[in-house]
């Protein structure tokens, strides 16, 4: 993945920082909305890691995955299965619990799913969400399908001291802005590595890749598990934050609006989706705002995008931000 | 070095102008605040307006604000605003659009849900927040079970008053056998129960017990799986859209008036008409009935086909009854919705004059009233029978 | 285990599964032939189910209504195919799935605003609404056998149409090879185009000969979507055979499904999907 240019990386850096010191102006500026707005940008937040680890699969690897729920969704119900009814379990034991349950899976589904191609991978990857779904909301494990609670949230603590009173919605909502930049910082270092070369080169030309003599299953193997592995951290702090699992996160229809929000914000670019995440869900406050029938005005957004707006806006802003044609063969 | 010092001086500078603008900000809310008696009273409602429970959220919503009409368009003198969000039935979205009307409109009152998946995300945040939540439907126990909390009140019933008292009927009927068919969540498995629980206690057998995912309507399977059991009597609970079709494939495969069907009330409730003569001697248990012939039901039938164009059924009296649980409980509070304590207290020691029947809230605050019994003659739910009178719900877990 | 019982429950299998079959051919030619994923196949299931029910009770005939609704269905395909679809043939399938996907949240406003909320059933039409008794205690409804009856009519008369006449040799041409069919000289455009109405007008017809049997709510469409997926997955994309064994598999698996294993009744079938795809990674019959 060649470099972003300058100034896209001052931009993303001023927004994380507009982000970052939100709880300080946020009161100032609504003082009877600061609660309920941090709480909305907590969500995105969440939101934006599961887009940005879509990417990994859709932008870099060609992967139309409607999977992805799954991993979002298990990692959630790991946490709500795992914590005791009346007392908060420690982060380091359930987000690795969380995160194994989201690898165990995609590897599980990854290597199944990996067997088809074009739009049978499509339909195969949706295949396994439904199936996840339904043994969640027809049996009574976990609740059916009226999902299960999590009354505290996970502790942060060495011993005897706190380090994150992740109870606190401000405390919170920065713990998940540091877990997307953390993302956003791994899965892009990912990329600029070897590995991430070929699963690029895989996208463009799989024959040239193989005839170099690299096994592209296996790279995409590995991507898929480690896209479902984000997807899971953010399934994790999802649950984590209004307390209540339930079988719609493991839905296709959370993975739909994973897909648009990396559409929206542009395949392919890492940041992108993270500007999808917010793009959706303040236009979703929008519609909802003006209408009750908020669906027919978002669908026909969703319409208009996918004809007018190819590359999303990440690619607008890309577009924008360019001073000169990259050099070299790109 | 010159850094740290400026960062300092930077910080103390920000902390002081950010106080400053803090107090400048509160003292505008005080005043505010003083005038906020004129300030209308803003009524969060969490109903469903789509998907297949959308009709139910319709007619409470109707039904509340018949009764807030009727007494002024207002709320202790106050003006009413409704803020109104679709709960689309979905639980997963259910403490995301809680928190929307508590902390994002500050609403003073939040009325919801139907669904009780939905229910159980609410009475979560409900707690937490301490938000007055009025439940006009979803009848799950925990709400005033293990989750009850004085800020919840209910106005409708609990999924045991309303399947308890069909038990003994079944047994007194002289049915010995009986299948129960139902979705496969939280109320629907709640129904059961509390009818095997009465049915067993009678002295009856509960042959099989049938669930179907929530909320298929394909029920072709499970009936040649009754016809096969040879049951002298089926219960079911269904709502909404599967109550409709539920009963007409039971007449279709025959079984209709062969094997009698028995149910708790939402099977025949707002949906007779749909289901025309297939539902003919149906038997249901349920805290209402069209059929009541006492005066403020008449007079209820008669306003809200006037002012809706449709027939009531038991979810606009429940929307109705919350409505004149708000006007009663703000006029006695004189509009002041700041002290909780005295609002709270106001709403749990009222005593409605309901279509259904007087009732008033048992400690738990579900309402405490009657159970009748209904059987469809020509499309209308006859009252045969009230089998329990002034039942309370057990309120098990609850600790208040 | 009762053999009445096991036949009766062979008979519902098979009835769920021809009606299934009516909604995935229809969607298996789109994918086939013009190379689409659809998702909003479900939602014109919703739309014929809906226009059944409001021309039912504004003509009072059943008959009358289908008969009006079908041009209607058929206008609408047109419709979508040459604003919407035209613009995927070239784009990536996600593309094609967001777009789709937009398309079912308008379809389904719509039918709120146009229709409202409300639960409405439809009369099973009356030379069809008895019930026909198989045991002493179980009957079975004719209207379901004759809507087994229609399914499997229009199952043979595609089958005649694609493998017998020269209309079936574009169509098969089409899907194997869409360049071939242009260089020699057929109008691609106009064949894609009668292919998505014809696939548009199964769907909803089937939603409209099932009105009687399931009420019209809001939703409906939802629920056969991902189902008649299945079907063509299983059956093999482009397969109009592969539909129709596809369908009936489906259908028989979920009938007993729900019978034997209620709590895994909805995954069954899903699993069988996934069998089959990790078996022939292409579908039964491709």
């Amino acid at each position: 993945m060649r470099s972003m240019p300058l100034k896209v990386n001052v931009i993303l850096a001023a927004l994380l920082v507009v982000l970052a010191t939100y709880p300080l102006y946020g009161e100032l500026l609504f003082p009877q909305q600061h609660d309920y707005y941090l709480q909305k940008l907590t969500f995105i937040v969440i939101l934006a890691i599961l887009a940005m680890s879509l990417d990994l699969l859709v932008g870099m690897s060609g992967l139309v995955s409607l999977a992805h729920a799954a991993f979002f969704g298990l990692a959630g119900y790991t946490l709500a299965l795992t914590a005791p009814q009346y007392e908060p379990i420690s982060l380091w034991i359930a987000l690795p619990a969380a995160l194994a349950a989201a690898a165990a899976a995609a590897l599980v589904i990854g290597a199944l799913t990996l067997r088809t191609r074009g739009v049978y991978y499509i339909l195969a990857t949706l295949a396994f969400t439904q199936m996840i779904y339904f043994v969640f909301h027809d049996s009574d494990f976990a609740g059916g399908s009226d999902g299960m609670f999590l009354f505290f949230k996970p502790t942060v603590s060495i011993g005897e001291r706190v380090l994150f009173d992740l109870e606190d919605r401000t405390t919170f909502y920065l713990f998940c802005l540091g877990a997307l930049a953390a993302t956003y910082l791994l899965l892009r270092m990912l990329l600029r590595s070897p590995f991430g070369h070929v699963l690029v080169g895989i996208k463009e030309n799989e024959i040239r890749i193989r005839s170099l003599g690299y096994n592209p299953p296996v790279f995409k193997l590995i991507a898929f598990v480690i896209a479902g592995v984000f997807a899971g951290l953010a399934g994790f702090l999802a649950v984590a934050q209004y307390g209540f699992a339930n079988p719609s996160l493991l839905g296709w229809h959370q993975s739909a609006e994973a897909l648009l929000m990396v559409l929206l914000g542009g395949m392919g670019t890492l940041f992108g989706p993270v500007l999808g995440a917010f793009a959706f869900e303040l236009l979703h406050q929008l519609f909802a705002g003006w209408t009750e029938h908020w669906q027919l005005l978002m669908g026909a957004f969703v319409i208009a995008a996918v004809l007018l707006l190819p590359k999303g806006l990440g690619g607008l802003l890309l577009k924008l931000t360019r001073t000169r044609p990259p050099a070299g063969g790109g | 070095m010159n850094n740290s010092r400026f960062h300092t001086a930077l910080r103390r500078a920000c902390r002081s102008m950010r106080r400053a603008a803090i107090s400048l900000f509160a003292g505008l809310s005080l005043t505010v605040g003083l005038g906020h008696a004129a300030e209308p009273v803003k009524v969060g409602v969490l109903l469903p307006y789509t998907g297949t429970y959308a009709a139910l959220g319709e007619a409470i919503t109707n039904g509340m604000k018949l009764a807030v009409s009727q007494a002024g368009d207002k709320l202790g003198g106050r003006e009413v605003e409704y803020v109104i969000v679709d709960s689309e039935a979905n639980p997963s979205k259910a403490p995301a659009n809680m928190q929307k009307l508590i902390s994002g409109e500050h609403a003073d009152f939040i009325v919801g849900p139907v669904h009780s998946g939905v229910g159980m995300g609410m009475a979560k945040v409900a707690r937490d927040e301490g938000a007055i939540t009025i439940i006009p439907n979803a009848g799950f126990n925990a709400a005033t079970g293990p989750l009850c909390a004085p800020n919840i009140f209910r106005t409708s019933f609990t999924s045991w008053q309303t399947a308890y008292p069909m038990g003994a009927v079944a047994k007194e009927r002289g049915y010995d056998r009986v299948v129960t068919m139902t979705w496969d969540y939280g109320f629907g498995r709640e129904s059961v129960a509390a009818f095997k629980e009465a049915f067993s206690k009678a002295g009856g057998e509960i042959v099989k017990e049938i669930y179907v995912p929530f909320p298929n309507v394909e029920f072709q399977a499970q009936l040649t799986e009754i016809a096969n059991l040879k049951p002298d009597a089926v219960f079911v609970f269904f709502a909404g859209g599967g109550a409709v079709k539920f009963v007409k494939d039971y007449a279709a495969a025959g079984l209709h008036g062969k094997i009698p069907l028995l149910g708790s009330g939402f099977l025949t409730d707002g949906t007779l008409q749909a289901q025309g003569d297939t539902a003919e001697g149906i038997l249901t248990t349920l805290h209402y009935s069209t059929e009541l012939q006492n005066p403020a039901n008449l007079k209820f039938l008669k306003d809200y086909r006037a002012a809706f164009g449709k027939e009531a059924d038991i979810y606009a009296v429940q929307g109705y009854d919350t409505g004149r649980l708000l006007v009663q409980a703000m006029e006695e509070v004189g509009g002041n919705t700041e002290d909780r304590q005295a609002l709270i207290a106001a709403l749990a020691s009222q005593r409605i004059d309901s279509p259904r029947g007087e009732w008033a809230f048992s400690e738990a605050h579900n309402p405490v009233q009657n159970i009748y019994l209904r059987e469809v003659r020509n499309g209308r739910n006859v009252v045969v029978g009230t089998p329990a009178k002034g039942l309370a719900d057990p309120a098990r877990g609850c600790r208040m | 285990m009762d053999p009445a019982f096991l036949l009766i429950q062979v008979l519902n299998g098979v009835q769920y599964g021809l009606l299934l079959f009516l909604i995935a051919s229809g969607l298996t030619l789109i994918f086939g032939i013009m190379g689409v994923i659809n998702l909003a196949h479900g939602a014109l299931y919703m739309v014929g189910a809906y226009l059944a029910f409001w021309f039912t009770s504004r003509t009072g005939s059943f008959w009358l209504a289908i008969l009006l609704a079908l041009p209607l269905t058929v206008l609408l395909g047109l419709v979508i195919e040459r604003w919407f679809m035209r613009a995927l043939y070239k784009r990536n399938h996600l593309d094609q799935v967001l777009l789709t996907f937009g398309l079912i949240l308008v379809l389904n406003e719509c039918q709120s605003i146009l229709f409202g909320n409300d639960v409405h059933g439809v009369p099973v039409p009356a030379p069809f609404s008895g019930s026909i008794p198989l045991t002493d205690v179980l009957s079975y409804p004719v209207y379901r056998l004759f809507v087994s009856f229609v399914c499997a009519l229009i199952a043979v008369g595609m089958y005649f149409l694609i493998q017998h006449t020269r209309l079936g040799m574009v169509i098969r041409g089409g899907a194997s090879n869409r360049e071939m069919m242009a260089g020699m000289g057929i109008n691609v455009h106009t064949v894609f185009g009668l292919v998505f109405a014809a696939g548009t007008a199964l769907a909803a017809f089937a939603g409209m000969i099932s009105a009687p049997l399931s009420s019209v709510y809001p939703g409906i469409g939802d629920s056969v979507l991902i189902i008649s997926f299945v079907v063509v997955v299983i059956g093999g994309i482009g397969s109009i055979k592969g539909a129709f064994l596809g369908a009936l598999m489906v259908g028989l698996t979920a009938t007993f499904g729900t019978v034997f294993l209620p709590e895994l009744s909805g995954a069954v079938v899903y699993a069988l999907m996934a069998a089959v795809l990790l078996w022939r990674p292409r579908g039964l019959f491709a």
